[in-house]
């Protein structure tokens, strides 16, 4: 059996299992932490950098969803420096691609919206990108805008991990990466798509949507992946 | 040659200049009417699924986007092939009638009523609608709440007043509430009532403008305007007609997807404004009108009781066809009678709370036309998608775009009649601002450019540099 430890999360004494993420010890201990790319029952994957923390005696922020604790561990979740931090990242999302809410078919079911407005992000101060991205409509039942895109991979491991299927991957390096299925064919041409859908469901923006859906129609229904990865977890 | 530039024109939903050039003696040699901005929509909307069209080319306008929701999604409703549930074409209706009284208000209290009100040559730090409130405030008062009738209808329905998502291809996306159907009927009699005195009163008033309603754009055009099987007037279910000068029918019924077999579109090198004509007759003798005016003009008879009563008496005092483009303000106050009379008929109708409102299809034509009635006129969108629903190409024509010949010829005439170089008033260049006014053009479009900008005229001698600057 796992060992039981120590660890101090903003000043708070909290027991927790060794193996475990900061972001799940923080969670359990009813600590906010915002994140884009976590989602319970996937791996982690540390890619939205929404979930940075202090770790003490260590000089640089730490990404808490793939940080496991030590004993003796004391982590700070909220700072002016870590709120700095995150609201560059978030701006950095939004300046990245085309991210036009008002003609969004998530709009005000996106967690990237959301979560601007928990942060405050009233405006940006970087220069947008604007970059030229294709929509790929290929597939008989979904959509893939490239536009809306934030790169969190969730699609990628949901495919992966829970559908076995393995779909999706990131092509390319840096700003131009692009999320790609099979290998760079259309989607609608893939030969290892089954068309589960739950890349659809876990993506945080309206980068993967039913086709069909008119602006604001687009609702996803996440849990789900969670609760069959939690059953699996017990089947096995 | 002296050249006046009015830039920018006030009071008009848009950014829009004017040119007028004058000869060695003062008298006008020459106008143009510049609309001076680019907006791109064609372009940027390729590659697209067709479905977003609706929600996408409804930003194009802040005042009317009901109107390019509804050419939107019927456009999409022909990429769809699908006929819609009778009801959700009701609600759709329903809605453009609030879009109607709204925009129509709009136009006539806060955008003209300074110059009908006021007078043209009134001081121009007070002819605009505050100075209507100091003067005027219980009609300024009714203005707005008729207007905000019109958008609490939209705001009921679409659950928000401005760029709702509420119309979909395929219908609408929910049915309509009791509560909502009954809050609108509540409300119906006191704007039916303010419609009507306002009428009232413009017909008290109008006689005093013997010189504009002679000057302000007379010249014979043809007419475009939406009309049902019977000839009555149709703002969102209809089929265009095209009337002669003498107002026979020269085309009736005309399909949505014909809509290029009739109408050329020319493009002119001192506007991002295109200019189009009717067909058969070629550029630029196909010259036509749209809008209010035209709408009565094309239509035999409005369909509505009161609405009748009015369409009546209009054409007795101005004749079965009327030509003045300064009544388009007499027309625009009998439509918003008008959209109150359908709204009553559509809200009693009991199938208008039937819950089936919307189609579901795919891409199964690869174009798709839809045309509605905007408050300015004809309203085209025009797709073309790939087999998987990609938009490739789209035309869209503007209400304010198959005016645009008659507002040069308009403004035109009016700088003729109205302007002396050799002493210059700032009443004169704004008549020529009236008469663009008229037309409630739709340039851009959006509310809060209205009455921000400060009219400037500038006189430039021949070799451009400026003499005098003019500013209100």
């Amino acid at each position: 059996m796992s060992q039981q430890i120590s660890v101090r999360i903003d000043g708070q004494l909290c027991t927790a299992t060794e193996g475990q993420t900061i972001f799940q010890v923080a969670q359990a201990n009813g600590r906010y932490i915002p994140s884009l790319c976590h989602m319970e029952g996937l791996s982690s994957a540390g890619s939205c950098r929404l979930c940075l923390v202090e770790v003490q005696g260590i000089g640089r922020l730490l990404p808490a969803c793939t940080t496991p604790v030590r004993s003796g561990m004391s982590v700070t979740t909220n700072s002016e420096d870590i709120a700095h931090n995150r609201l560059m990242a978030l701006e950095l999302l939004f300046s990245e691609r085309n991210h036009i809410c008002a003609v969004c078919v998530s709009n005000g079911h996106c967690e990237l919206q959301d979560l601007a407005q928990t942060l405050g992000l009233n405006h940006v101060r970087f220069p947008y990108n604007y970059p030229r991205l294709p929509v790929d409509v290929s597939h008989p039942r979904f959509v893939l805008d490239h536009n809306r895109c934030i790169l969190c991979t969730r699609c990628v491991r949901v495919c992966d991990e829970i559908e076995g299927a393995h779909v999706w991957d990131v092509a390319g390096r840096g700003i131009n990466s692009r999320l790609v299925s099979d290998l760079d064919r259309p989607w609608g041409e893939s030969q290892s798509c089954t068309s589960c859908g739950k890349c659809v469901q876990v993506c945080p923006t309206g980068a993967l949507v039913e086709k069909g859906r008119a602006v604001e129609e687009m609702t996803k229904r996440n849990a789900v992946v969670t609760q069959l990865a939690a059953k699996r977890e017990t089947h096995l | 040659m002296r050249t006046i530039v009015i830039d920018p024109v006030t009071r008009i939903e848009g950014h829009a200049k004017i040119t007028i050039h004058l000869d060695a003696d003062g008298y006008v040699a020459d106008t143009a009417f510049h609309v001076t901005q680019l907006r791109g929509f064609e372009k940027f909307t390729e590659g697209r699924p067709f479905y977003e069209m609706p929600a996408i080319t409804a930003r194009i306008c802040g005042i009317c986007p009901i109107s390019h929701l509804l050419a939107s999604v019927k456009a999409c409703d022909a990429i769809m092939s699908v006929r819609i549930p009778p009801t959700a074409t009701k609600l759709r209706e329903l809605l453009h009638c609030g879009q109607i009284v709204q925009s129509h208000a709009l136009s006539f209290f806060h955008l003209s009523a300074p110059d009908l009100l006021l007078g043209f040559d009134s001081d121009p730090a007070r002819r605009n609608v505050i100075g209507v409130i100091e003067d005027h405030p219980e009609l300024a008062k009714e203005g707005i709440a008729l207007r905000k009738f019109g958008q609490q209808v939209i705001e009921g329905l679409a659950k928000e007043r401005i760029h709702p998502s509420w119309t979909v291809p395929g219908g609408v996306n929910a049915p309509l509430d009791r509560a909502v159907r009954d809050r609108i009927l509540a409300g119906l009699p006191e704007a039916k009532a303010i419609a009507m005195r306002t009428m009232g009163f413009f017909k008290g008033v109008v006689d005093q403008f013997k010189e504009e309603i002679a000057s302000f754009g007379t010249a014979p055009t043809m007419y475009a305007g939406m009309v049902d099987e019977g000839g009555n007037l149709q703002l969102y279910n209809g089929k265009v007609r095209f009337v002669d000068a003498a107002g026979n029918i020269v085309v009736d019924q005309m399909e949505a997807a014909d809509y290029a077999r009739y109408i050329g579109e020319a493009a002119v090198p001192y506007s991002y404004l295109k200019a189009p004509y009717f067909k058969p007759l070629g550029f630029p003798e196909g010259i036509y009108r749209v809008g209010p005016l035209a709408r009565l003009n094309v239509a035999t008879r409005c369909g509505t009781p009161a609405a009748d009563v009015e369409f009546e008496e209009y054409h007795q005092r101005y004749g079965r066809v009327v030509e003045s483009s300064f009544h388009f303000h007499y027309a625009r106050l009998i439509e918003i009678i008008y959209a109150l009379e359908r709204m009553e008929t559509l809200l009693n109708d009991p199938s208008i709370l039937d819950r089936h409102v919307r189609a579901e299809a795919g891409v199964n034509a690869l174009e798709g036309v839809g045309i509605a009635e905007a408050p300015r006129g004809i309203l085209i969108h025009h797709y073309k998608v790939n087999e998987e629903g990609a938009i490739t190409w789209a035309n869209l024509i503007i209400a304010t775009g198959h005016n645009n010949l008659a507002i040069s010829r308009s403004i035109d005439q009016v700088a003729r009649h109205f302007i002396d170089g050799k002493k210059m008033k700032e009443g004169m260049i704004n008549r020529v601002s009236a008469v663009v006014r008229a037309y409630d053009p739709c340039l851009s479009c959006s509310t809060h450019a209205a009455n921000q900008f400060p009219l400037e005229i500038r006189l430039l001698d021949a070799d451009g540099s400026l003499l005098e600057s003019v500013r209100n």
